[in-house]
Formats: structure tokens, sequence, C-alpha cells
């Protein structure tokens, strides 16, 4: 009936001797949303980095357009009508919204950049999304929710045939994610083939045409969503292992003694505009308090302000049983008991290029250290049982860690900072992009934290996650205080609204 | 520093470095020679001797732009310089062809180095350092060792002496009744070319956005490779133009030229404000720069500091001016 706009006839892939894909069989149809599910590291990016001509050196056949095609660059498939949005933000962040958009294509006459015509293409793309921002700021200066926005807004703008979306909502909350709903269906009845990768079940049944499934570098099953429902995914996704996951999320609700963390007045102004104001938490043993906002909320600065991230123009104190502890800088807040898990790993998370181990001994080098020498054969022992229990997925742990999927990288911060053995964790979106499975994961984490009386503070813009795991919802808006929920008493619309009301 | 206006304007890099210069201009006012400062003169002289500077850190803030950083350009001067003087003394080959060939060899010279880096993913100093080291030895090689000037050798050991070729003439006059110098208006033709380059021209546009963030440009669809290949082969060219101006200069071809002046070019671009990083930074930014090292150095000579001590002067202004941007 409909047209195959893309075919993938047996990609293999090999990383040295790490072998990836296996060898996939894919296909796109004109006008429908082919959902590509897999656990982290199972090759999606892969496979859409060959789609998009980000890896040339591949064996197997793509064909476009009933051609087959093998694209040189990016800016090859770009042309021919491939667009990528990839799993990790490709913005240039001292350039400005403007011409980030157009990088790679900019409109010249003569080789001499149009910015007159960009500004005017730019307005447009961007009320597709309806998304108000200075077409001249910086995109660094935003946040990355709406960076992930700008980068949506990139990929739409070539008006290309089929559109390869990899983790797009993972850095969105959800009233932006339902724009990003809405111009995919626009796309969908415009003819165009949409390949979606997503770890988030409840979207992917909400858009799916077809779900195909990929493990150990094949796809192990392609089917309609009604033929293949959440927990059958779930399964596929690991082989036969065990079905855990929904179940869990539901956590234990922990005893609650004395307050053990708190954080008095913070304050955070950047420039003119005060991001926080003057807003004071506190946590219980065991307690998980959900932070909820939508952007420029203050939730992601305020977690910063805690931990000495923001040295300047931040304001306020921290209190761990009681006394006041130093954290003014994230050496402080280290020692003291404090770990952060931003929402931006690439940049704040990890050293790219060091391999795993370094990296999660990195927050703890004291510990494994004699006299200031590094016991490394002992570091190595501890450290790989370490990200072994966070099933860290890699060819090995010396491995550079920017080589891993991202959902990996993901579960080294998470490792890392477990290592240090905090009295209170800052949880900026925890589970961004990792798979169903390591979420259940991750939220088994958070319980074991929680009944050895950790205090936790969470951010995540998955709402059906924030009301689970929280005991207690604060929701930020502009800076201030817009509501507090128990548990029992919180709805998503109810905190939604708090988020969103003027 | 928040929500004040004025510390905000204090904050950006342009208005520090212009306040730098402004400094260094006061600074020339007090201490000004005997009224030297005050006269016309001077700063004609002072604008002629940064020129050939200006000139190679107008390319070398688009090789920093892009990320990279190039070494060579002052062995590339020194080469330009033997090759051309070579060309138009010895050989007595017309001033056009010649000045083309000596540009295009700069131009290679930065493609080999592009490559090196595009390519053979070789880090820029490395390459750089290399072609350094290349670039000099074929000076020496082209030259002999000798400087060549307009007193030649002849094969029964007489010395015959040629005029100066009319292209260094022209090169090393003044026009507007005596008050530009040539190379002066070279040097601002070079940067108004970069300027206008980086501000409105694609492939500028994409060395600032590689400089930012190489992996995000390559998704994007910007041709990396290539659009920095052409940011090494721009500052070769501008180093051999420089190249041309030091020998119009000094009328001769010394295979000695330009030993250091990378560095300079370098610290010229940083005083601007431009990031080694890359990204970062822009070639108006880099002016105010070569402004105010070249006045630093007029006004120390004005004041007739000996060498040494201008020297550690410059060294250490380089250092605080740096520094102060740091702070933000
Ligand atoms: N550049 C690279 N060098 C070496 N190994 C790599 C590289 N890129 C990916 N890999 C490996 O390939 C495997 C698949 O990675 P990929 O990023 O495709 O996974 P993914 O399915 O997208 O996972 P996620 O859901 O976590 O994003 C991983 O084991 C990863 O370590
Ligand atoms: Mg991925």
């Amino acid at each position: 009936m409909s047209e195959t706009l893309v075919r993938l006839e047996h990609i293999e892939k090999s990383f040295g001797a790490n072998r990836v894909l296996n060898g996939v069989d894919l296909t796109v149809e004109a006008g429908e949303v082919h959902v590509l599910a897999g656990g982290n590291g199972a090759g999606k990016s892969t496979l859409i980095n060959i789609l998009g001509g980000a890896i040339q050196h591949y064996s197997g056949t793509v064909h476009f357009m009933d051609k087959p095609v093998h694209f040189g660059s990016p800016q090859d498939a770009i042309r021919q009508g491939i667009s990528v949005i990839h799993q990790e933000l490709s913005l240039v962040p001292d350039m400005s919204v403007l011409e980030n958009l157009f990088l790679g294509d900019l409109p010249t006459r003569r080789g001499w950049v149009d910015f007159a015509a960009m500004s005017q293409q730019a307005k447009a793309v961007l009320a597709r999304l309806g998304l108000e921002i200075d077409l001249q700021a910086r995109v660094g200066s935003f946040p990355i929710s709406t960076q992930q926005m700008v980068e949506i807004a990139k990929a739409l703008r070539f008006e290309a045939n089929v559109v390869v979306m990899d983790e797009p909502t993972s850095a969105l909350n959800a009233r932006e994610s339902d724009r990003l709903f809405g111009v995919i269906g626009d796309l969908q009845r415009a003819g165009c083939g949409i390949l979606y990768v997503s770890h988030r079940m409840e979207e992917i049944y909400r858009l799916a045409s077809r779900i195909s499934v990929l493990r150990d570098g094949t796809v192990v099953s392609t089917e309609t969503p009604e033929a293949l429902p959440p927990a059958k995914v779930a399964q596929l996704m690991v082989g036969d292992a065990v079905e855990r996951a929904e179940s869990k999320m539901e956590t234990s609700t922990a005893p609650m003694g004395e307050v053990v963390f708190e954080a008095r007045n913070i304050t955070v102004r950047q420039g003119s505009r005060t991001l926080v104001d003057n807003i004071s938490v506190m946590a219980r043993p065991g307690e998980v308090v959900g932070l909820a906002g939508v952007e420029g909320s203050g939730c992601s600065e305020l977690l910063w302000a805690i931990f000495g991230g923001i040295d300047r123009d931040s304001a306020g104190e921290v209190l761990l049983q009681g006394t006041r502890r130093h954290t003014a800088t994230p050496q402080e807040s280290v020692r003291a008991g404090l770990a952060l898990v931003t929402n931006d790993r690439k940049t704040h998370g990890l050293i790219l290029g060091s391999s795993v181990v370094e990296n999660c001994a990195l927050p703890n080098l004291v510990s494994f250290a004699r006299r200031g020498w590094i016991v490394a054969a002992q570091m190595r022992t501890a450290l790989t049982a370490l990200c072994r229990s966070f099933s860290v997925r890699a060819e090995s742990y010396d491995v550079e860690v920017g080589s891993l999927s991202g959902g990996n990288q993901q579960k080294v911060v998470l490792a890392k900072w477990h290592q240090t053995d905090p009295a209170v964790l800052l949880l900026d979106e925890p589970t961004r992009g990792i798979d169903v499975n390591a979420k259940a994961e991750v939220y088994e984490q958070i319980g074991r934290w929680q009944s050895a009386g950790k205090a936790i503070l969470l951010i995540t813009s998955d709402i059906h996650e924030l009301l689970a795991l929280s005991d207690r919802i604060v929701v930020l808006r502009q800076g201030r205080i817009a509501g507090e929920f128990k548990k029992d008493d919180a709805t998503a619309e109810k905190v939604i609204g708090a988020a969103i009301s003027a | 520093m928040s929500t004040n206006p004025v510390s905000r304007i204090l904050a950006k890099p342009e208005t520090r470095a212009i306040l730098a210069f402004a400094i260094v201009v006061l600074c020339g006012l007090l201490l000004n020679g005997d009224g030297s400062f005050l006269r016309f003169g001077t700063h004609r002289d002072a604008l002629r001797q940064m020129s050939v500077y200006g000139i190679l850190a107008c390319g070398m803030t688009v090789v920093v732009l892009s990320g990279g950083i190039d070494l060579s350009v002052g062995s590339v001067l020194a080469l330009s310089a033997v090759l051309l003087s070579k060309m138009v003394i010895h050989w007595q080959i017309s001033p056009a062809i010649s000045v083309l060939v000596v540009v295009a060899v700069g131009g290679f010279a930065g493609w080999i180095s592009g490559a090196l880096v595009a390519f053979g993913r070789m880090q820029a100093f490395i390459a750089t350092l290399a072609m350094m080291v290349t670039a000099r030895g074929m000076a020496k090689l082209v030259s002999g060792g000798e400087k060549v000037a307009t007193n030649l050798a002849m094969p029964d050991g007489s010395m015959k002496y040629v005029e100066v070729p009319g292209l260094y003439r022209t090169i090393d006059s003044r026009i507007l009744g005596g008050n530009l110098s040539v190379v002066t208006l070279i040097f601002f033709a070079c940067f108004a070319i970069t300027f206008a380059l980086l501000a409105r021209h694609r492939w500028g546009r994409e060395v600032v956005a590689i400089g930012g963030n190489e992996e995000a440009a390559r998704l994007s669809g910007v041709p990396v490779k290539a659009s920095k290949i052409w940011a090494y082969v721009l500052c070769g060219a501008f180093a051999a133009i420089a190249g041309i101006c030091q020998a119009a200069q000094e009328q001769q071809g010394d295979p000695e030229a330009g030993t250091g002046y990378e560095l300079t070019a370098i610290a010229m671009v940083v005083m601007g404000g431009t990031s080694l990083m890359g990204g970062r930074g822009s070639v108006g930014l880099t002016l105010v720069g070569i402004l105010t090292i070249g006045y630093v150095e007029k006004i120390l000579s004005i004041n007739a500091v000996p060498e040494a001590l201008r020297l550690i002067i410059t060294g250490a202004i380089i250092v605080v001016a740096v520094f102060t941007q740091k702070r933000r």
C-alpha cells in the first residue's frame, strides 16, 4: 500500500572486536512512525548514525527511495532527504539560535550568508513547535529542554522525507513533548517516514505504527503495537531474562526520622534575573523529595546551587544533621556527603576521554590511595564490581566512556556517585535515556538508597516517574515554590497545574 | 557583578579589550617620550611596525577560532620573503607573477598543515610545529643560508649591485601625502577580508561552529575537514603576504626572518579575548589586541626602554590582560 522510503538490508557494524550490529533488516514506510526499541547499547544509535551518514564504514546496504545509497557524510544524507535528531545535542553552544538552526546549510547569496532570509525561515519553523525565543541569544544560555527543541526545529527545517529521532523527548517536559507529537502527526500526514527511538513506553504506544525490537545486533521482532504489548517489548529487549520493571516503580514507604538535610534560603541570580528566589527545602532520611517545574522554574539551578556548582551570584546555606556545612565548592560538597547527578552527562557528568573505571574513581580517589599513591589493582577490582552491579554494558571497563551508548554512560554517572556513599543525593534526570529494564534497576537503586537512610532530591521530566518515586513533591514556578504535595494526594493534573498556572 | 548594567558591560570581552587598549593609550599620553607620542608620525610608524604582525594575527584568528593553532607562520613568512627576493631580485621575474607564486606557496604550506590536522587527525600544535621547522629549512634551502639581497655574488667572485625592485619600493612607500604606509593599507585589507569572511561568509561561520563544537558541526552537515583546511590555507597565505611586506621593508629576504613572530601573533589574538579553545572570539577583538601590543612596544621604544626590559614588560602586560578577561 504505502511507499517504502528506507530499506536497510543486513547491516553489520563492529567497533574493533565489539560486534554491535549483526545483520539488521528494517524498513521505514511513508506516513508511518516506526519505533525502534532496544536496551541500552543494543545498537540503535549506531544504526541511526549509519542511516544518517555519520558512520561510513559498515557492511550491508541502505536503500533510500528504492535506490541503494551510501552516504559519505551527514551532509550527504541531509541533502538527499534524511534528517536526524541525534541523541546527544549537536548544537554549538556559543553560537546564536539562528545560526545553529541553519548550521551546515546556511542560506547564502554567492557564499555570503543571508541573515534576513534566515531569520524569516527560522521564525516559521519555531512557530510550528510553538517556541518563542530570542533568535540572537546564545544557544548555550537556554535550559537543556529548550536546546532540545532547537535541535528538533533544526531537523524539521530540512523538509526531509525521512526524519529520524533518537530519544527526542528525553530532555523535554510534558508540554513540549506534546508539541513534538503534534508535529510528528503533521509530518505523517505529509507523507514523511519517521524512525523513532525512545525508552518511554507511554509515548511509544501513543505514536507507533510499528515497533521493532533490537537485541544482540539483530531485529528480533517487528509488529504493530497491538500485537506487541509493553511487557512483551521489555521481555524481548532482555531476551529470556526475568520480568521485573513496572511494579518496582512503587517504592516502599521508608521510615521517617529527623531531618538530615536542609537547604535554607537558596537564591540564584543570573545577570538581572532571579532564577531561584529564596527557596528552602529539607529531607528526612529515606525520603525522596521530587522537584517539579517547567523550564525556567529553577529546579536544576536549585540543585546546582546546593552542590556549589553555581558559585557566584548564589546565596543560602546547607545543613546536614542540623549543622551548617560549607558547600561553596563541589569539592567541599562531596566531602560533606552530597552527590549531584547533573542532567547533562556529556558536559557536566563525565570525562568522555577517560575510561569507565577512571570516571568512577574520580570523586573518590582518596579512598583508593595510600599516602597519595593510587593502589590500581584494588581500585580496578572494586570499581569493576561496582559497574557490574549497575549493569553498565561495555566491551570492557577500560574503554573510553565516550564510546559507550548513551544509557550506559548514564549508569556510569550513577555508579560513580554511589561509590562516594553520599548522605544526600541530588538527582537531576537520573533516568535520562536509559532503557526500561535499566530504569527498573535505577528505581531499585533509589529504593536501596532510601532504605540506607539517604535523603534524595529528585528532578525528572517524566511525570509518572516523579509521582511513583517521590514521597513528597515540591513544585517550583519561576524560582518560587508554587505548591507542595504529599505522595497520597499528588496527581499528574495537580502537579502540572501548579507548575504552569499563572 | 550581576544586576549592575555597568558591570555587565564591563564583563563583555569587547569592553575589556578596548579598556586595555585605552589604558595603554593613556600611558602613552603620560609617558609621551618628550612629546613624541603626540606627533602624528609616531602613530603612523606604530601602525607600520605592527602591520606585519597584524597580518599574521588576522590569519591566526581564523585558525584559533576553528579550534587549532598555527605555529608555522613565522617560518612561512621567512620562506616567502626569501622566495620573493629570489624571484624579483635574482631571477628578474615579473612582480605580479612572483607575488602570486609566493602567496600560493604560503597557502600550500597552510594546506599541508590543515590536511595533517583534518585528514591525518594530528594535533594542530604538532602538525604546525613540524611545518614551522620544515618551512624554515625550505627558507634556508632556497636562500642557500644567506640573505637574499640586492648585492649579487658573480661567478667570478665579484659583487654586483642591482637596483631595489620597484615592487619593494612601492610596498615600502606611503600614500595619502605620506600619511599612510602601504604595508598598513595591506594590513587593513587583510583585516577587512578576514572580518567579512568570519562575520558574513558561510565558510567563516562554519569555521566558528567547528571551533565551538566540532561533532555538532559535523552532524549538522558542515564539511568539517574542508572548512578546517581552508582556515590553514588562509593563515598560510596571510603569512606569505606578511613575508612580502617584510621583504619589501628590509629590501631583502632573510631566512632567519620572522623567528618568534608566531608567538606575538598568538599573543595579539589572545589579548583581544579570542579563546584558544576555539569557537569564541572575533577578528575585531584581535584588531584591538594588535593595537594594544603594538602600542605597548611603541611607547616603550619612544621612552627608550632597553629591549630586555621591553620584552619583560610586554610579557607581563599580556598576562595581566588575559587574566582580567578570564574573570568573567
Ligand atoms: N564510537 C564507538 N566506539 C566504540 N564503541 C562504540 C562506539 N559507538 C558505540 N559503541 C558501542 O556500540 C554499542 C551500541 O551503542 P549504541 O549507542 O548504538 O546503543 P543504543 O542502542 O543507542 O543505546 P542507548 O539506548 O543507551 O542510547 C555499545 O556497546 C557501545 O559501547
Ligand atoms: Mg542511543
